[in-house]
């Protein structure tokens, strides 16, 4: 009996002039429905290939150019996806696997009224008169959140405001009730008071219908708010993973640690200066050798021998359901933060 | 829509006053100013100074300017009636004045050959719009291809190569060589498949060139709408890939080509000169290429004014096309 969403091994590589762009390098996970995971790390971690490659839309429609190597399973209640024939896929699309993308305005054609393009998001998979289509619009619209939605639905996406443009962006994801909804740094490009008006909406959405959603962010606030899992992605892979309080209050990875430092916080003395994670992303073609977090973690010099720089470390069980990938022993991980990390924040 | 079609219509109208009146002051007060003497272009080299006084009093060359333009822009309008001595001649609307050569009414002369032009014009962008845009799509969705390179090689001998060549060779090769095609043009209205027959080379000429334009920025705005957000949404709701790329990018598309079509087809109807040289067509690009040899200069006015008029009318169109393509443009 494999999970609702079971990922396994999940690779995902560009080949390019430059060499093989390893974007997503060894992943796994599992989703239930109902639940919330949380996929959190900086720009090119490799979050949103991972849900394009969920979504098959690393093969779909990519003309002539070199093509994504994707390799591993990902199951998507009882069918693996990878394998399967792209039509199928396709068909999946949509239906069974919605995505929300993160700016509503370019994800939107400029050209459609907004009730013609979730009409057409419904009609593909389902045999319904035009009319019907258009009063399941609505009825999404109206459920979303917006306003007389009888004449919005006839509006352009120029006329709708940042937030009202999300809202009919997740109507338009959730009209064929699907039971996986990817949401890929859904509040990024919106006003901060808008944003958490999406994240209630967003939940609310999952309750009513049950669909197991992936949140895609680098903001730890937006898990924090949502998520049940949270795993965390450094340079492609998963660098820890495990219960949403569990990570946020004991976490083990120090570049987990690092994301927190840099979580600006309203209980805080506003003179206190965030921790900043030191460096940049690393190379996604060639990736530092040992753990890859090793050129940026003030603790690479603890464990003995050199090990942080030479062997890629596993991710381990480090509590219930808990697991991370760091040379730390746990006991040095549990001590670190609790002495050094902890306090700070 | 129809407060942006009004204005649209307003403001074309007011363009087309402002244009007969400067090309009206172009063509017969600057060179007066310059020191041409009009009237005696018309008599001829050897003129007696009395037929010269006579033809200016009759052109109304010693009126003030503002009477001049006046006449003409009525003349346009309402008529205009000659009178120099006892003679009067009556020139009816829309009125360009008579050819100093033969002596010709121009406006008929114009609405003689304007049909042959618009043919022209018409049959050949009908042709390069479905194979360059064809072709452009292709490439794009098969971009590095075999197809593609070949097909951008040939687009680029489209574009370079010029039509006196192109048209010259498939005259020596169809026309005279296989002898598949007449040279000779056939008015429409004397039969039908002499025409085509007679029109086939000059559309594929024509179309050689403007197809492999359109072939090319269809392939670069192909390119780029197909990286758009809203085409990979198009695909996460698990639209076929023809639908993808046939409506949503599609719809994308046609907008730059929209107006270069306009724009092309304005010019064009003004007289394909090189096209209709070659393969001699009486078209308005023949009577100005011929007016300007004879310094004929109504003829060449009234052109010009049609020439005018067409690309006012192309732009126009474009922009109500536009209207209906992008909504975001009804604001505007």
């Amino acid at each position: 009996m494999t999970a609702f969403l079971d990922v396994r091994d999940l690779k995902v590589h560009f080949p390019t002039d430059d060499g093989l762009v390893k974007s997503v390098d060894g992943l796994s996970f599992q989703l239930e429905k109902g639940r919330t995971l949380g996929i959190v790390g900086e720009s090119g971690s490799g979050k949103s290939v991972t849900s394009l490659g969920i979504m098959g839309l690393h093969t779909a429609g990519q003309y002539g150019r070199r093509k994504a190597r994707i390799s591993g399973e990902i199951w998507l209640d009882g069918t693996e996806l990878l394998s399967a024939d792209p039509d199928h896929v396709r068909r999946l699309r949509g239906r069974e696997m919605a995505m929300i993308f993160q700016d509503p305005l370019s994800a939107l054609h400029p050209y459609y009224t907004i009730g013609k393009q979730i009409v057409e998001a419904y009609r593909i998979h389902h045999r319904v008169e035009s009319k019907a289509a258009r009063r399941r619009a609505v009825e999404m619209l109206d459920r979303v959140g917006i306003p007389q939605p009888d004449k919005r639905v006839d509006s352009y996406p120029h006329e709708f405001s940042g937030g009202m443009r999300q809202r009919a962006m997740i109507a338009m994801s959730l009209v064929n009730n699907p039971e996986l909804l990817i949401a890929d740094e859904p509040t990024t490009a919106l006003d901060v008071t808008v944003q958490a008006q999406i994240l209630d909406l967003i939940r609310d959405l999952q309750k009513e219908f049950g669909s197991a959603v992936i949140i895609i962010t680098h903001d730890l606030g937006v898990v924090a708010e949502l998520a049940d899992d949270i795993l965390v992605m450094y340079g492609g892979r998963c660098v820890e993973r495990g219960p949403a309080d569990e990570v946020f209050h004991e976490p083990r990875h120090p570049y987990t640690w690092g994301l927190l430092g840099s979580m600006p916080r309203l209980d805080r003395d506003q003179q206190e200066r965030l921790i900043p994670v030191k460096g940049s992303p690393p190379s996604l073609i060639n990736l530092p050798s040992g753990c890859a977090f090793n050129p940026r973690c003030p603790y690479a010099d603890v464990p003995k021998d050199d090990v942080t720089r030479t062997i890629r470390p596993e991710l381990t069980e480090v509590g219930g359901r808990h697991w991370a990938a760091c040379h730390l022993s746990a006991e040095q991980q549990k001590r670190i933060w609790n002495e050094e990390i902890a306090p700070q924040l | 829509m129809l407060a942006y079609l009004t204005r649209r219509l307003f403001a074309a109208a007011v363009m087309l006053v402002v244009i007969i009146m400067v090309v009206f002051c172009i063509f017969f007060l600057v060179p007066e100013w310059a020191g041409v003497d009009i009237a005696s272009s018309f008599v001829g080299k050897q003129a007696d100074p009395g037929a010269v006084a006579a033809v200016r009093e009759k052109l109304g060359l010693g009126d003030p300017i503002h009477i001049q333009v006046w006449e003409f822009f009525k003349g346009i309008f309402a008529g205009r009636t000659y009178a120099a001595g006892g003679e009067v001649t009556h020139c009816a609307a829309p009125c360009f004045g008579y050819s100093f050569r033969s002596e010709q009414a121009v406006w008929p002369v114009l609405t003689d050959r304007l049909p042959v032009t618009l043919g022209l014009a018409l049959g050949a962008a009908v042709l390069w719009v479905i194979v360059g845009v064809a072709a452009g799509v292709l490439s794009a969705l098969k971009r590095g291809s075999l197809w593609d390179r070949g097909a951008m090689v040939v687009a680029l001998a489209g574009v370079s190569l010029p039509i006196y060549f192109t048209g010259l060779l498939s005259l020596a090769v169809f026309a005279f060589g296989l002898k598949w095609l007449n040279a000779q043009y056939v008015p429409l209205g004397e039969s039908f498949t002499g025409w085509l027959g007679g029109m086939i080379l000059p559309w594929i000429t024509l179309a050689f060139l403007y197809a492999a334009m359109y072939a090319r920025i269809t392939r670069a705005t192909m390119l780029e709408v197909l990286g758009e957000d809203y085409i990979r949404t198009a695909r996460a709701k698990g639209l076929r890939e023809h639908t993808v790329v046939g409506k949503h990018a599609m719809r994308s598309t046609m907008t730059p080509l929209l107006t270069m079509l306009g724009m092309d087809l304005g010019a064009l109807i003004g007289g394909a000169i090189l096209t209709e040289s070659t393969f001699n067509l009486p078209g308005l690009g023949r009577a100005v290429l011929d007016a300007t040899r004879n310094q004929d200069l109504p003829i060449v006015l009234g052109v010009t004014l049609i020439t005018s008029l067409a690309v006012l009318l192309a732009n126009l169109a474009v922009d109500v096309l536009y209207a209906v393509i992008d909504p975001r443009v009804r604001l505007a």
